[in-house]
């Protein structure tokens, strides 16, 4: 049987001509550039501007080939929309001048010299082969069956990783290094490392040649790697995208997240809308800044830009308009590529009202958390910002945002590197910081003890201050306050004790985030024991600085075998994910006495969820080993040894499931700074029946 | 240059010749001929592209519209695809149930 032809619709065919090309009124929504039947639909909107022309190019051409104005009758509201016909959606780029008034003093920038870049533009062409212009993009996929995972939030494992830099080096060996394909073919090294979530740094389009500086010593222009600096919102970045080129980088990137869903994968974004790359008055107009100045940015009252990002401008988000435009971009994305989650840049500014003061119950953040679309997304805060703003255990959460948990990072770093008073805080961190989130469970604390930001867990144990000079300022940038601690030699070392040191003080960091209640987070390449050579602001190497080095996995083999075993320890472990903290009872050198004094650098944690679900970890970051009274198990069982990390590999962790018993019950040694998790097990009750469970 | 589309049905295997450049405005010719071939249920879609020039992402689409046409089971040949279309094929996950081939005897 043959389907019925569809109805063909009335309104496809044009009404008149402008710039030459054949028109009629388009639709407002949905705003951007769409493919409609006979053409492509395009909308805009500005409740400042006085007028608007759409400007059209062919692709990678320096001059447009027709500039339409739209007529009166074609706006409706502050919203500019025109159907234009036969247009080949794939040959063109497009772009827009919006009229108005300069004024900035009362907040207003138009130029309508500058063809500016739709905010809602869905593809932009890749500005390494020609000028970055907004693209129309064919958003039909074939997605199969797939849709967001729906992980339970507190099973997760993040691993947080850089799209471009983490398939960039020659050894990573895939066909496509440094793109979105290439990732794919990394699939299977995330599985075998047992991470079920990845977030990735910014993938919206941005400008990666934003920097002004240039290496110090080679000369060699710095860039912009990280890409906190969005041009475009809607638009995955075109660079990243081995197929770029054809203006395929969407279709590319749907196809990394489906086939991170079918490994079992997540997949967070970590976006910015704290600021947008525009800069401040002497920032180049790419975009809002032309279109609606005053609407986007938060601006003093003589119309100077806000800059509580550090960057130089504030995206105004509790504007209603751009609390819609915000809106509308996370719909998209979770919608149109699937994406299981959002991880928000410098947030603390998302609850800022548009003069900059800090709102008790901020629109936008409300919004998102009650939103339909978004309702299985997680929602990531980096709950502070650049201007002191720091609600890390206070951000506006409507029971829905979790935070980056910045109080987590400090004391675990404290704690291992040999501080005094902080093993209390350690013990709080631990069950989920129930000081700050004790209410809403888990899941509201994502646990990191490093990031992208900052130092590489092995330039925690190899450096006490950041060596930044390659990044053009001196050593001026980035953070001074590190906790960290170099084992006694600054930088790399021959010295065969200070490197087994340092290699312990890694597996006793990843040990204890992973044996902590709250939803830990990996930086790639750490699980490796990758280095920046004591740089802890990288944000502007692309480069074998930056880049995953894949020789590491084989160099390193050891620790990484000892990470796979220590996630999947923790995903047999329900009471190491979910709780409550109430399971956890404390312990130290003596059972069920805690020394929370001054001094004390020993910490013993018994995670009791009953027979099948307990777990007893123990940290010490004394410089001596110390022997520990065991609590007794529960009834029918008996503590086995999953992880030593003074253990020679392979003996620092063990398969879970098949831990080796403990031969002494009642005692357990750990080493100088060193970390020992052990988990009960049912006793076999006839050791003699070759080992067989009754 | 202009582009050329010819459906040959013979048994159960449709071929299909293109020419030229298949993007936006051709692949619309090539869906055509797509429906015709999965109307006739033929159980193996052919297409000859060694005189393709170029295939825009939307000339990629029409794969896919094929492999949604076609009967679950209908082998999908593609035989002489430019090597970076390939490619490109490849890495965009359009590959899915699509067969590629240098030559058709191969």
């Amino acid at each position: 049987m043959t389907a019925r032809p569809a109805i063909e619709r009335i309104d496809a065919y044009p009404t008149r001509s402008i710039g030459g090309f054949s028109v009629r009124a388009g639709r407002p929504l949905p705003f951007g550039a769409t493919p409609v039947p006979g053409g492509v639909n395009f909308s805009v909107y500005s409740n400042n501007a006085t007028a608007m022309t759409l400007v059209l190019y062919r692709a990678g051409e320096p001059e447009p080939m027709a500039e339409l104005p739209f007529p009166d009758s074609y706006v409706i509201g502050g919203v500019y929309s025109m159907t234009v016909f036969d247009l080949d959606a794939e040959g063109i780029e497009y772009g827009y001048r919006a009229y108005g008034p300069f004024d900035p003093e009362r907040g207003h920038r138009f130029d309508p010299s500058v063809v500016l870049a739709d905010p809602y533009a869905r593809l932009m062409s890749d500005a390494s082969t020609g000028p970055r212009r907004s693209r129309v993009a064919l958003d039909d996929f074939d997605w199969e069956d797939d849709s967001p995972l729906r992980l339970p939030h507190e099973d997760l494992v993040i691993y947080e990783l850089h799209a471009r830099g983490f398939t960039k080096s020659p050894t990573s060996g895939v066909s496509a290094p440094g793109t979105y394909a290439g990732l794919i073919e990394k699939i299977p090294y995330l599985r075998e490392l047992g991470v079920n979530c990845v977030e990735l740094l910014p993938i919206f389009e941005f400008d990666e040649n934003d920097n002004p500086r240039s290496h110090p010593v080679t000369g060699e222009p710095l860039s912009n790697y990280w890409g906190y600096n969005t041009v475009a919102y809607f638009a995955p970045k075109a660079s990243y995208a081995s197929t770029g080129r054809y203006g395929m980088q969407a279709d590319e990137f749907k196809n990394l997240v489906k086939q991170l869903h079918k490994a079992g994968i997540e997949v967070i974004l970590d976006v910015v809308f704290n600021h947008t790359a525009e800069g401040n008055e002497h920032g180049p107009t790419i975009s809002f800044k032309g279109l609606d100045n005053a609407t986007y940015y938060m601006l003093t009252p003589d119309g100077h830009y806000y800059n509580f990002s550090g960057t130089g401008n504030t995206l105004n988000c509790n504007n209603p308009v751009v609390r819609g435009f915000v809106l509308d971009c996370l719909r998209y994305w979770a919608s149109e590529y699937h994406i299981d989650g959002f991880r928000f840049d410098l947030a603390a500014i998302l609850g800022r009202g548009p003069d900059g003061s800090p709102l008790w119950n901020p629109p936008l953040l409300e919004s998102l958390a009650y939103d339909p679309v978004l309702r299985d997304c997680k929602l990531i805060a980096e709950a502070w910002d650049a201007a002191g703003l720091y609600q890390v255990g206070s951000f506006p959460n409507y029971c829905r945002w979790s935070e980056w948990n910045g109080r987590y990072r400090d004391t675990v770093r404290r704690f291992v590197k040999g501080d005094t008073g902080v093993a209390g805080d350690l013990a709080t961190r631990m069950v989920g910081s129930p000081d700050m989130y004790g209410r809403r469970g888990t899941s509201a604390t994502i646990n990191f003890v490093l990031c992208h930001d900052g130092f590489t867990l092995n330039d925690l144990v190899s450096y006490n201050e950041k060596h930044n000079y390659a990044n053009g300022e001196d050593n001026r940038d980035g953070d001074n306050n590190n906790q960290s601690w170099n084992c006694g030699h600054e930088g790399p070392t021959g010295d065969p004790e200070i490197i087994a040191l340092r290699g312990r003080q890694m597996r006793n960091i990843l040990m204890i985030l992973l044996a902590s209640q709250g939803v830990p987070m990996i930086l790639a390449g750490d699980e490796v024991g990758r280095t920046q050579q004591g740089n802890n602001n990288a944000y502007c190497h692309d480069s074998p600085l930056t880049w995953f080095d894949w020789d590491l996995v084989e160099r390193n083999a050891d620790q990484l075998r000892f990470v796979q075993k220590a996630i999947r320890f923790r995903q047999a472990h329900p009471v190491l994910r979910r709780g409550p903290a109430s399971a956890v009872s404390w312990h130290g050198v003596r059972q069920w006495t805690a020394d929370w004094s001054e001094g004390c650098r020993v910490l013993a944690g018994m995670f009791d969820a009953g027979a099948d679900d307990c777990v007893y970890v123990a940290a010490n970051a004394h410089w001596e080993g110390h022997s520990l009274e065991l609590p007794t198990p529960p009834a029918g069982t008996a503590w086995h040894l999953f992880a030593d990390t003074s253990a020679p590999s392979p003996l620092d962790a063990h398969e879970p499931g098949a831990e080796p018993p403990l031969q002494n019950q009642s005692r357990v040694e750990v080493g100088p700074r060193s970390v020992v998790v052990l988990v009960a097990h049912r006793v076999q009750v006839d050791q003699r029946d070759n080992g067989k469970e009754e | 240059m202009a582009f050329k589309v010819r459906m040959q049905i013979e048994g159960s295997t449709a071929t299909i010749r293109l020419e030229g450049e298949l993007d936006g405005r051709s692949a619309p010719e090539l869906n055509e001929l797509v429906v015709r071939a999965a109307d006739q249920r033929v159980e193996r879609l052919v297409l000859l592209l060694e005189e393709l020039s170029y295939m825009s992402s939307a000339g990629i689409r029409s794969l896919v519209f094929a492999h949604q046409k076609m009967p679950e089971e209908a082998e999908i040949l593609l035989v002489g695809t430019q090597p970076d279309v390939a490619e490109t094929i490849r890495l965009t996950g359009f590959d899915r149930s699509i067969v590629m081939r240098e030559t058709l005897e191969a």
